[in-house]
């Protein structure tokens, strides 16, 4: 793209996002809804195989689940919802139509705050959320005759699926990107669904146009699709992005069509799809309507955690932590809660011993120990380590027992065994060395030792001292405190001069 | 209320089926037969009664998210014309 076009037109980006919710059932029938590693066609029953004369029941906990993700993204519950038939001629539904929410969804007008690096955050509508059911999963195959044919699994038939339609708000494919990553995180946050992108349990629709910039109509719009990583989408978008400026800067105007993204090709045509009107959605007469309470609604807002935003807030102002270590901790919020724990842990402090301890807190948490946990391939749910270890071994530092090298051999320690960390420190002898008498020994023998380095740090060379204090660590193993050994390394060093 | 022979046509392909013309014309006039019994209903004086979507006196009939065993694979294959290796074959749906 030349920098006058990218100056020439504004992007604009809606993304669809379906999520399959995790539930036990499926949306309307009793079928497990875990069907991952399932032999195909054994998640299946007379309701999701579309036999005549079956009932379909709405799964209770979907709608909960649906309601919570809406409450989430700071949506309006209507009193009154219902479900519809969504008609198509395709055979991933054995029926023939959907089940989906036309008109009255469950949810509609909200939105969620999405940041791109060095800009302002900025809010992007939510447009609604709705609850359908996902499709069965077609293979399509060749046979040795050339003939084509496809082969059809039930199991992911009828699965509970959220769909969240956002307003086409979004202006780049970095905030498209930005936008899906927030989704995410907000959906592991209140535990609705795996939103697996890879797995297929989080899918993403795009439609993407451009406009001339300051122009406030739309342009023609493109639908993307098959992209299976928020890397697709970014660079999907960028591809379209591009593909449309040179259409539109050589003179041609823009097809509105479905485009499917290729990796290492680009976006590529597809059929065009049947417009909405061919869809002959009706109102659904086999399930009454869902009507929802004030009080019900807020019976499923109170059990929602403190979301990511105002969680990384908290903790920049509570504990004075930085924003990026405040967002690296808020990222799941399963590492915020064993944050929190850690600090729990040191309750009785005052407050500025909090903060210092929630500083050091934080230093481990992205450091050595997101470290071991990647390393070893486990979540912080995983570890061995409890929080209340993690800080009396922050105390243990403090308080000067261990010093700050032998805390990291400590810690390892305790990530391998789940051990008390006073224990690691008695049983690898890695109590700290504070006694002047013990620390001049020490000195004494690296300055008799290292002749040559004493020599040029007497003759000015001021690195020298970095290298004398690197072999006393070593013959201490660690265990001297930093600040008293330089202090008396140095302290030597000028009364020998 | 009429129905013309394009909406048929229209109708019949989204249903995937194949008219004869004679066809075309017995559904035509059966479709707009239908049609005009809403014209009478849209004579009804309904001022004061709220829009609906269901007929029955029945909202929030839930099942609780429990499973429940589903039906055997062989079951389920025995039903479909054609299957292959645990699914169900259906011609080429490529689009």
């Amino acid at each position: 793209m030349t920098s006058t076009s990218a100056t020439k037109y504004e992007t604009v980006i809606g993304l669809e996002v379906h999520v399959q919710l995790q539930t036990r059932r499926k949306m309307f029938c009793g079928c497990s809804a875990d069907y991952a590693d399932a032999v195909p066609n054994t998640h299946v029953c007379p309701v999701c195989m579309a036999l005549p004369g079956v009932l379909p029941v709405i799964n209770e906990k979907a709608v909960e689940s649906t309601v919570m993700t809406a409450l989430a993204l700071n949506c309006s519950i209507p009193a009154y919802s219902k479900f519809d038939r969504k008609n198509y001629p395709y055979p991933d539904l054995l029926k023939g139509y959907q089940i989906s929410q036309y008109d009255l969804p469950l949810s509609e007008r909200g939105w969620l705050e999405v940041e791109v690096e060095e800009q302002p955050p900025r809010r992007i509508g939510i447009t609604r959320v709705h609850l359908e059911e996902d499709t069965a999963r077609l293979t399509h195959k060749t046979d040795e005759a050339g003939e084509s044919y496809s082969l059809l699994d039930l199991n992911r038939s009828g699965v509970p699926l959220m769909e969240i339609v956002g307003e086409p708000d979004l202006r780049s494919p970095e905030e498209a990107r930005a936008y899906l990553v927030k989704l995410r995180q907000i959906l592991r946050y209140i535990g609705v669904s795996k939103a697996n992108m890879e797995e297929g349990n989080f899918r993403c629709d795009a439609n993407i146009s451009l406009r001339p910039r300051g122009a406030t109509a739309y342009g023609a719009r493109v639908e993307v699709k098959n992209m299976n990583s928020f890397r697709a989408v970014e660079n999907a978008l960028r591809f379209e992005a591009e593909r449309q400026t040179r259409a539109l800067d050589a003179g041609a105007s823009i097809t509105q069509e479905t485009r499917g993204w290729v990796e290492g090709e680009g976006t590529v045509s597809q059929r065009s799809k049947e417009g909405a009107d061919d869809y002959r959605y009706f109102p659904e007469p086999d399930l009454p309507p869902v009507t929802l309470t004030a009080a019900q609604v807020e019976a499923i807002r109170a059990p929602l955690p403190e979301l990511p935003d105002a969680r990384r807030r908290r903790f920049e102002q509570e504990f004075g932590l930085p924003a990026y270590e405040a967002n690296l901790l808020t990222e799941s919020r399963a590492r915020a809660e064993y944050f929190e724990r850690v600090i729990a842990a040191g309750a009785g402090s005052g407050d500025a011993s909090r903060r210092k301890r929630a500083r050091a807190a934080a230093n481990w948490m992205i450091g050595d120990f997101a470290r071991l946990l990647h390393a070893s391939g486990l979540e912080i749910d995983d570890a061995r380590i409890s929080p209340a270890d993690l800080c009396a071994m922050i105390a243990l530092v403090e308080d000067g027992a261990i010093s700050g090298t032998s805390a990291k051999a400590v810690f390892e320690e305790m990530f391998q065994s789940g051990r008390a960390p006073a224990a690691v420190v008695r049983e690898l002898g890695l109590e700290q060395i504070s006694g002047s008498d013990e620390i001049a020994a020490i000195v004494d023998r690296v300055l008799a030792a290292n002749e040559k380095p004493v020599a040029e740090y007497r003759a000015g060379k001021q690195e020298a001292l970095k290298f004398l204090v690197g072999q006393a660590m070593r013959e201490s193993r660690g265990r001297l405190n930093a600040a008293a050994l330089t202090e008396t390394l140095t302290a030597k060093l000028r009364e020998k001069a | 209320m009429s129905i013309d022979r394009e909406t048929v046509l229209h109708i019949a392909k989204l249903a995937r089926i194949a008219l004869t013309d004679d066809e075309i014309e017995l559904f035509r006039s059966q479709l707009s037969d239908i049609l005009g019994h809403f014209d009478v209903l849209d004579g009804i004086d309904t001022d004061g009664i709220e829009p609906t979507a269901q007929i029955l006196p029945l909202e929030n009939v839930f099942a609780p998210d429990v499973s429940r065993p589903s039906l055997p694979q062989a079951e389920v294959l025995k039903l479909a014309p054609l299957t292959d290796d645990g699914y169900l074959r259906v011609r080429a749906v490529l689009e």
